[in-house]
């Protein structure tokens, strides 16, 4: 079988360009990295491959000089090295492709591109019309038509994600790193990467890339690299396992045991939506919601399912829509009004959004139920208490204290906390944006479990999720969106991942 | 392009100045004269100098409240300076002015970069420190004219082609902080900085040690202009430019840079000081009472700030084919 | 994970606990020492009629820091409160000269301060703008309004019992200000420390975006605390302008910035999301003994400003200086 100690059998007889040796990162509350190892060589693509709380982009930070590991180290050809600044890992001739949050909305496009090594002209200075013309030429290497005189904050979802692969691109690198570069790409864009990452390769440059989908994994990559948990589990070539083997690998046990098998039977429609629009995020969003259901919504990654969501819970504002609760139209302007007509929404973005880290499980949890638990506006602190207790004991919270801040427990737990806060106002929908992103192997079934528990117990449940086995296993219909608009709707036999693939690329 | 012109915001700036000029030339048509507006200019020049240095620390995110203090005393070191060594060259005075305008300056970016102090309170800080220190070295009195060396005095008044060295140093700061802000490393990682400061992390430029260097320049703007205030106005005290700090931040954003960091121009500064000049300069001339300037200068900020907001308002991420490139 | 679900405490450590190693212990002993050192240092210090005198330097500032407090902490600033005063003291001095009594000059008074106060926070909550702008910009325009109405005069004959509020006395050598002060604080800490609204403002500091999501009324509650530090600069007027028992437009000029230190050495984050009233109080009497003991020492005014500055700097320095240091 595949252990650690093989990995030098059918490693290649060059030098790894870069490579970790035992690095080891620890935030408050978790050991992200545990001693792992990864090896880059010329000329090949490695997979990283885990779930979501592995250690992946962990080790994209490591390697790009954005976090200092704790222990280890980093070897370039052989040597050992140190990144204090991104430039650092730069100058050595790393590169990262990051999501589109790292670039700056006010800059043009061709300055994006260049931030930190634009070309020179007189006097040392920044010569713009040349950083222009270079910038059109990378951008058309990857088939991407866009003015490099534009403000980024101009552009589309796709079209950031682009104006990134352009930027790694316009370092000359020797070690290219792609964190998920095609989730926000449509079918022809992803067609034109794989072409780029085969150049790439030919020109001898070793390639990091991190997926979650096992097709475009096993088409591009030549070797692989597994993490568990922040744990090193095993590498090799791609060639000598197949899917269900890697699969074992990054899960650690049978895959087809994790959801829980529900009887459904829905109730009433609980929620009606009809005619959403939005200016620039979403448009002709509508859609019946039954107690006791759940209904997943799957799309790539900025197809304007949160977006929508955001808007349903009041955070935005759409343009126009109607929605009706229990048969009474309801007008939510704020999320306060959708937490009084019985919406709660637990947010992709747990740390900003979801919970306030730096107060204390207690109060996070009685937050939008103060309410019920004060006397005429005064705080009863042992209400509170009380509150807070039954339900993350039902949700079977691990935590020091109640009085313990929210900021200091691992990410399944807080999420715990974030789900307990909505169900102590006993609402009869909650949405879940991507509820097991981020978050262990165990707490990713038991919020499984207690999905399927509340809609058991007729709450209805709508859950956004990008992860095809996530949405399969748990919904009884699915919405499919693309670009902002639903594009399918499905249940029963039509619940393929073929078919949802399909429905979300465009193809 | 022209679309792109229109819209921007020196130039709704520099429409709003030419009405205001038009407004009053119909009534007093010697205000628009080319000597009067030479020296509309002249007088908004110190405003103008410390107006560029506030927008680049305004950029990076940060405020600098201890400007006018940083001015006042570095005006009153160079006074005595002068008092003690009449003798000294205005060269040398001036290279003095800037080091120590500087170096107050490094003392506030230090605080701000290794300590993490907030910028509002390291400034509001160093503000009182600093006119403390006037008084402490003046011992609470006064420099005046008959006590500087001529020399001293006459430099911002000399003449180059018609217009008085403060107007120069003030066009030659314009020319030099337009292009260090968009042909230099430091003026676009100012920009990365306060546009998107994880963003910057991700692209190697260091946010805290930008912001240094932002109130590094604008310390030695405010002690050039310290200099050239004491010796043009001929006295150096305690008080002088009280409450100045207010004007220039006024002027930053009546120039449409956006306190949130990240966007902004030395145009804009430059525009946002002449439109403040001109309604100071104008006032007397229209028979209003000077003490209606600080209320005008007040509505003028709220008024810009709401004007900005509204151009600059995020309508959402842009999801929808039909939405992308309609901006 | 079918294990008997694991018992959770309600808390590790008790409050008090908490509180005895918190900054305002620390503060509560710097004032205890700034006191002994002023009582040595001069003759004078420890006489009632002084000591009464010297709480002028800080009751009406602390009443505007209470509710400045409120705002910081929710990550707002509002540094147009001594132009409000001005405001509010101008409004006052031209009902007098209509011939208002005192009750209707305490209404003007509050009433100005209510509605300063509201234009700040539409300006904040209804149209976005930072907070920080907004209020230079009308610390400039309220002042400046004064300034349009009195330019260099100054408004006097306010009635004679109307001097109450800035020069009576309760009861021996407790002034009306030092109770008024007294009550402010008591009620400013319960609405913090002890209700719903307290709780959302700890929350909206910390996160306002959680606190949005979470269905706080994020508007509402910050428009409410611009209401309240506009009227908080009311009733400061309604003090001050009695006890000078005259209205210059130039009225508490630079008080904004001696409010904010109070609130920033009372241990309130400005960044927002954590402070106390009792550090605000303690901070309060640290400002006054300071100012009351250089002042006995014929110490100028403008030298205590260095040293105003000097605690503002430091005592956010110190401690992270202190943590550098020792993680060396």
């Amino acid at each position: 079988m595949l252990m650690q100690a093989e990995t030098q059998t059918d490693a290649p007889t060059d030098v790894p360009v870069l490579a970790l040796d035992g690095i080891t990162k620890t935030f408050p509350g978790v050991k992200a990295l545990d001693g792992v190892s990864l090896r880059l060589y010329p000329g090949q693509v490695t997979a990283l491959i885990g779930e979501n709380g592995a250690g992946k982009s962990t080790v994209v930070k490591t390697l790009t000089g954005i976090y200092q590991p704790d222990g280890g180290e980093i070897l370039v050809d052989g040597a050992p090295k140190r990144f204090p600044t991104a430039q650092d890992a730069a100058d050595a001739g790393i590169t990262a492709i990051h999501q589109e949050t790292v670039l700056f909305d006010e800059l043009s496009v061709a300055e994006n591109i260049f931030l930190g090594h634009e070309p020179r002209g007189r006097f040392g200075l920044i010569d713009w019309a040349a950083m222009e013309a270079k910038a059109t030429e990378i951008l058309r290497g990857i088939g991407a038509e866009i003015d490099p005189a534009h403000k980024l904050r101009d552009l589309g979802i796709a079209n950031k994600h682009l104006v990134a692969i352009a930027r790694a691109l316009s370092i000359d690198a020797r070690v290219v790193i792609m964190d998920e570069p095609t989730a926000a790409l449509s079918h022809k864009e992803i067609q034109e990467l794989y072409e780029l990452v085969e150049t790439l390769k030919s020109q001898g440059k070793a390639i990091l890339f991190i997926s979650h989908k096992f097709d475009e994994i096993f088409r591009i990559a030549d070797r692989f690299t597994v993490f568990r948990d922040g744990q090193f589990i095993a590498d090799g070539k791609i060639a000598d396992v197949t899917e269900s083997d890697l699969v074992k690998m990054m899960v650690g046990r049978d895959v087809s045991q994790i959801f829980p098998t529900r009887n459904n039977i829905p109730g009433d429609e609980v929620l009606r939506v009809e005619g959403m629009n939005h200016p620039t995020e979403f448009a002709d969003v509508g859609f019946r919601l039954q107690r006791g259901e759940i209904l997943g919504f799957y799309g790539l990654v900025g197809a304007g399912r949160s977006e929508f969501m955001q808007a349903l819970f009041g955070i935005t504002k759409p343009s126009a829509g109607r929605v009706t609760i229990d048969g009474v139209e309801e007008a939510i302007r704020s999320p306060a009004d959708a937490v009084d007509a019985g919406i709660v929404y637990v947010p992709e973005d747990r740390g900003k959004q979801g919970a306030i880290t730096a107060l204390p499980i207690f109060q996070n949890v009685t937050l939008p139920s103060l309410g019920r638990t004060s006397h005429k506006g005064f705080l009863r602190l042992a209400e509170e208490f009380r509150l807070a207790r039954e339900y993350t004991q039902r949700l079977d919270l691990r935590a020091a204290s109640l009085d313990t801040a929210v900021g200091n427990l691992s990410g399944g737990n807080q999420q715990k906390v974030v789900i307990a806060k909505w169900l102590a106002t006993q609402p009869k929908v909650i949405i879940l944006d991507e509820p097991t992103k981020g978050i262990d192997i165990g707490s990713k079934a038991a919020v499984h479990e207690f999905m399927a528990e509340l809609a058991a117990e007729g709450l209805a449940v709508i859950m956004v999720s990008s992860e095809i086995p996530e949405v399969l296993g748990m919904s009884d219909r699915v919405i499919v969106m693309r670009e902002g608009r639903m594009v399918a709707e499905l249940a029963g036999d039509e619940l393929t991942p073929e078919t949802l693939v399909r429905h979300a690329a465009g193809i | 392009m022209l679309q792109r012109l229109i819209t921007s915001r020196e130039a709704l700036l520099l429409g709003a100045i030419a009405v205001l000029l038009a407004l009053i030339s119909t009534r007093f048509p010697g205000f628009v004269t080319p000597s009067n507006l030479a020296d509309v200019f002249n007088d908004t020049s110190p405003l103008i100098l410390l107006a560029i240095g506030q927008m680049i620390v305004i950029l990076t995110k940060c405020i600098d409240l201890s400007v006018a203090a940083n001015l006042a005393l570095t005006g009153m070191v160079v006074s005595m300076l002068n008092l003690a060594f009449p003798g000294l060259p205005v060269a040398l005075i001036l290279v003095v002015a800037i080091t120590l305008g500087a170096l107050m300056g490094m003392f506030n970016g230090i605080l701000v970069w290794k300590l993490d102090i907030p910028p509002i309170v390291v400034t509001l800080g160093t503000m009182t420190i600093f006119r403390g220190i006037i008084f402490l070295i003046s011992d609470g009195k006064w420099v005046n004219s008959h006590e500087m060396s001529p020399a001293f005095k006459a430099f911002p008044r000399f003449e180059l082609l018609g217009l008085p060295m403060l107007s120069w140093t003030a066009i030659l700061a314009v020319i030099v902080f337009t292009i260090v802000m968009s042909r230099t490393t430091l003026g676009r990682a100012a920009y990365a900085v306060g546009g998107n400061p994880h963003a910057a992390t991700y692209t190697g430029i260091e946010v805290g040690r930008t912001q240094f260097w932002a109130f590094t320049i604008s310390g030695a703007l405010a002690g050039l202009t310290g200099y050239l205030w004491v010796s043009r106005y001929a006295v150096a005290y305690v008080d002088i430019a009280g409450g100045f700090e207010l004007d220039v931040v006024a002027a930053c954003v009546i120039g449409g840079i956006s306190i949130a960091g990240g966007i902004g121009s030395v145009g804009g500064a430059l525009l946002g000081a002449l439109f403040l000049g001109v309604i100071k300069n104008a006032l007397p001339v229209i028979n209003v009472s000077p003490f209606w300037q600080l209320a005008i200068s007040g509505g003028a900020i709220i008024i810009a700030v709401a004007v900005n907001a509204r151009a600059s308002r995020t309508k959402g991420r842009i999801i929808l084919k039909s939405a992308e490139h309609a901006a | 994970m079918t294990d008997t679900t694991r018992f959770i405490p309600d808390r590790l450590q008790s409050p008090l606990q908490k509180r005895l190693k918190s900054w305002e212990s620390l503060l509560l002993l710097v004032a205890i020492a700034i006191f002994v050192a002023n009582s040595f240092a001069s003759p004078y210090f420890l006489n009632a009629w002084n000591l009464s005198d010297a709480t002028f330097n800080f009751t009406e500032k602390a009443m505007i820091a209470f509710a400045m407090a409120l705002l910081i902490i929710s990550g707002e600033i509002d540094l147009s409160v001594a132009s409000i005063i001005a405001l509010a003291s101008t409004a006052m001095g031209a009902a007098v000269q209509m011939g208002a009594g005192t009750p209707v000059l305490i209404l003007v008074g509050l009433g100005t301060g209510l509605l300063c106060g509201a234009f700040n926070g539409v300006l904040v909550t209804r149209l976005g703008l930072p907070s920080i702008v907004v209020t230079i910009g009308t610390m400039s325009l309220f002042r400046g309004i004064s300034y349009i109405v009195l330019g260099d005069q100054a408004f006097r004959g306010y009635p004679a019992d109307f001097a109450f509020f800035g020069q009576g006395y309760v009861f021996w050598v407790i002034t009306f200000e030092l109770v008024l002060f007294a009550v402010i604080a008591v009620i400013y800490g319960m609405i913090l420390h002890m209700t719903n609204f307290g709780r959302a403002v700890y929350a909206i500091g910390n996160n306002p975006t959680g606190a949005l999501f979470s269905g706080i009324r994020v508007a509402r509650v910050k428009f409410i605390l611009f209401l309240l530090t506009g009227l908080m600069s009311g009733v400061a007027a309604i003090c001050l302008t009695s006890r000078l028992g005259s209205t210059r437009p130039s009225i508490a000029t630079g008080w904004e910035l001696e409010v904010v230190t109070m609130v920033v050495l009372g241990g309130v984050n400005i960044l927002g999301g954590s402070g106390t009233i009792p550090g605000v109080v303690i901070a309060a009497f640290v400002m006054g003994l300071v100012t009351f003991g250089l002042g006995l020492l014929n110490v100028p005014g403008i030298v205590m400003s260095i040293v105003i500055g000097a605690l503002l700097i430091g005592v956010i320095a110190l401690p992270r200086l202190w943590k550098m240091w020792r993680a060396q």
